[in-house]
């Protein structure tokens, strides 16, 4: 019978217990082992990473396995982690410009310094299932060697004409971090991007997509996507120099788009930016675009669509405040729901009795 | 995997005969946007299902496809889809404008002009020209259906008062058969003319959005404008270094980190049969 009441310790106990059963599956067949999960299900820890918003692919698929493969239980686990983490300081701004590069394409020129590298992507693939390799997963050929690095980024090469706003200095050392202060609003565009960093893959991709379809257009175009290794430095106050911590894998996306001009700014490009750990080429895309729309009342322009407004975007793009929030419905809301009944009990009685008294005066 | 596992050009025959009634019917109502039930593609969206869909729907076996992106035979896009044509229907390809009975084609028309019994499908990201002006699709169908056009000339207006031109480079909206107004897809302005009573079938297909809409030969396509701001056309101070065309679209190119730069013929087919006849003529 459901009608428990209390109890509830041994009923978690034994869910627990079976959920542990349905993570590991056929017992007949190898478990997955983490190493695995890292090296062939590469872009599933990639997104962990990106959005558990901690560059580390053990971890990641650690948690991509304890969560059964779902992604964002996995990011969930992930941040739980990271924010127990000491902070020892901020690494200067990594320079992508030195990346070294696996992939580099650019939509706005034919031809540019350093070509065009497709790397691996799915990007002209026929999406037709392969039954062949159901049966013969047989080792892919390998593909031929990294790239040399330091190829200029297109969106500088277009600054030398003025055709395209320069980007804002380096702040220095004051860059806001959202997991160290409150979120507040009206958020800077360091803020808007650290919380687009971390944002929820699916709710960018549908308000970039949104402003595609006419609900905030913003014209653009993908100056320059890269993907590749940079390393990260830190200067500690001790020696006052730079040394490097390690090497991270990052997907950066600038995207290019059209500015009429204003009563204070010629007509010129303007840009949207998107930056996200591993490759997360959808992801950067989609951050990009929604940075630019986000920018709409800075440049002057009306803010119409859902994904030009500050505040529904950044209030609604961590998946991990949005899932839990959605699925507390599921927690017991007993007494809430017993004042609900009895208040609508006594609204419905007298409204019978108004009806009532009204078809008397009538008759 | 081969081609055998599927129908002659992917679609199962009911789905392109349904694409085949919606052709009719855009050809029936020139410029008219008719919706269709857009299948699922293998390739993704936004990257020609539409044009592929209406491409398998009218190719035959002895149909010769041409397939350009950016004016282009070479580019990564049209590679693949010329070679999901060539998989799935075997059918003969070229790169030869004059030789292509079908042209599918992403953001140009070719620079040689088309013949009657050419076909050319337009792959068409958003089919709707007013969708700048009102995103929701009810209201659009709406204004069409009254043609009620005016915001698309007040938009227009509003440009040559900010700016003293039509801030419009690409995707420039035209007036078909003097009646509907139309997205020519993301052509550059460059091409509207070539449109304009063309002698080949131009069709235009819209897989995400799931329309089709049509031009039928010799149909007059106008560029809007105004008579004191009349439409006209993008000009280069360069001519291609290449072949030296002045007549044709150019992309830029850089071809270093000093910002030098190069242009170039962007319909290649164009550009290579000038150096052709430059060579044959020395």
């Amino acid at each position: 019978m459901y009608v428990a009441l209390k109890g509830g310790e041994q009923a978690i106990d034994n869910a627990h217990a079976w959920l542990a059963e349905e993570r590991r599956g056929d017992p007949s067949v190898p478990a997955l082992s983490a190493t695995q999960i890292a090296g062939q299900l590469g872009l599933a820890v990639d997104r962990v990473m990106a959005e558990g918003a901690l560059h580390d692919r053990e971890l990641a698929a650690l948690a991509i396995r304890q969560a059964r493969g779902d992604l964002i239980e996995a990011i969930f686990l992930v941040r739980a982690y990271r924010t127990t983490l000491p902070r020892f300081g901020t690494a200067q701004p990594v320079d992508t410009a030195a990346m070294a590069l696996q992939r580099r394409v650019s939509a706005t020129f034919k031809d540019i310094p350093g070509g065009q590298i497709l790397g691996p992507t799915f990007d002209y693939t026929h999406r037709l299932l392969d039954f062949a390799a159901a049966a013969d997963p047989s080792p892919a050929p390998r593909a031929a060697e990294p790239l040399p690095a330091a190829m200029p980024r297109v969106l500088d090469l277009m600054g030398a004409e003025g055709l395209i706003e320069t980007p804002p200095a380096a702040a220095g050392d004051a860059v806001a971090d959202l997991t160290r202060e409150p979120l507040d609003f009206p958020a800077g565009r360091d803020l808007r991007l650290q919380a687009l960093a971390r944002g929820d893959e699916g709710f960018l991709l549908a308000l970039g997509y949104s402003t595609q379809r006419g609900y905030g257009s913003t014209h653009p175009f993908a100056g320059e996507i890269r993907i590749g290794t940079v390393a990260v430095e830190f200067v500690p106050p001790e020696l006052g120099f730079a040394v490097a911590l390690g090497d991270i894998d990052l997907t950066e996306c600038e995207m290019v788009n059209q500015f009429k001009g204003s009563a204070m700014a010629p007509p010129q490009f303007t840009r949207g930016y998107g930056l996200v750990f591993g490759h997360g080429e959808r992801k950067a895309m989609a951050m990009a675009l929604v940075d630019r729309a986000l920018r709409a009342a800075e440049l002057g322009e009306t803010v119409k669509g859902p994904a030009q407004d500050v505040e529904f975007v950044l209030s609604h793009c961590d998946n991990v405040q949005a899932t839990g929030f959605v699925e507390h419905l599921k927690l017991p809301h007993y007494v809430d729901f017993q004042s609900e009944l009895e208040l609508v009990r006594r609204l419905r009685r007298a409204a019978a009795a108004t009806l009532a008294a009204e078809r008397e005066a009538a008759e | 995997m081969t081609g055998a596992d599927y129908n002659f050009a992917y679609l199962d025959e009911q789905t392109k005969r349904m694409i085949r009634r919606a052709i009719l019917k855009a050809v029936a109502i020139p410029g008219y946007q008719v919706p269709f039930a857009a299948r699922e593609m293998p390739l993704p969206y936004g990257w020609g299902t539409g044009g592929i869909q209406v491409t398998a729907a009218v190719i035959g076996p002895d149909d010769v496809l041409k397939v350009i992106d950016q004016g282009a035979d070479d580019t990564t896009n049209a590679v693949s889809i010329r070679r999901f044509f060539r998989r799935m229907a075997g059918v003969a390809t070229t790169e030869h404008t004059a030789e292509a009975t079908i042209i599918q084609t992403r953001h140009r028309i070719p620079e040689t002009p088309l013949a009657a019994g050419q076909i050319l499908v337009y792959q068409v990201p958003i089919p709707e020209p007013l969708r700048w002006l009102e995103p929701r699709d009810t209201e659009t169908r709406r204004m069409h259906a009254l043609r009620d056009y005016g915001a698309m000339q007040v938009n227009l207006y509003e440009d040559i008062a900010r700016h003293g031109a039509i801030a419009k480079s690409y995707d420039y909206p035209v007036l078909v058969n003097g009646h509907y107004i139309m997205s020519p897809s993301p052509i550059p302005k460059f091409d509207n003319p070539k449109m304009d009573r063309s002698p080949a079938l131009q069709l235009f297909g819209a897989g995400r959005e799931r329309r089709i809409y049509a031009v039928p030969p010799h149909t007059p396509v106008r560029s809007l404008d105004f008579d004191d701001y009349p439409f006209t056309v993008q000009r280069w101070d360069e001519c291609c270094a290449l072949c030296g065309a002045t007549d044709s679209f150019l992309d830029e190119m850089i071809m270093d980190d000093r910002g030098s730069r190069l242009f170039i013929c962007s319909d290649s087919d164009y550009c290579r049969g000038r150096q052709g006849a430059g060579e044959a003529a020395e």
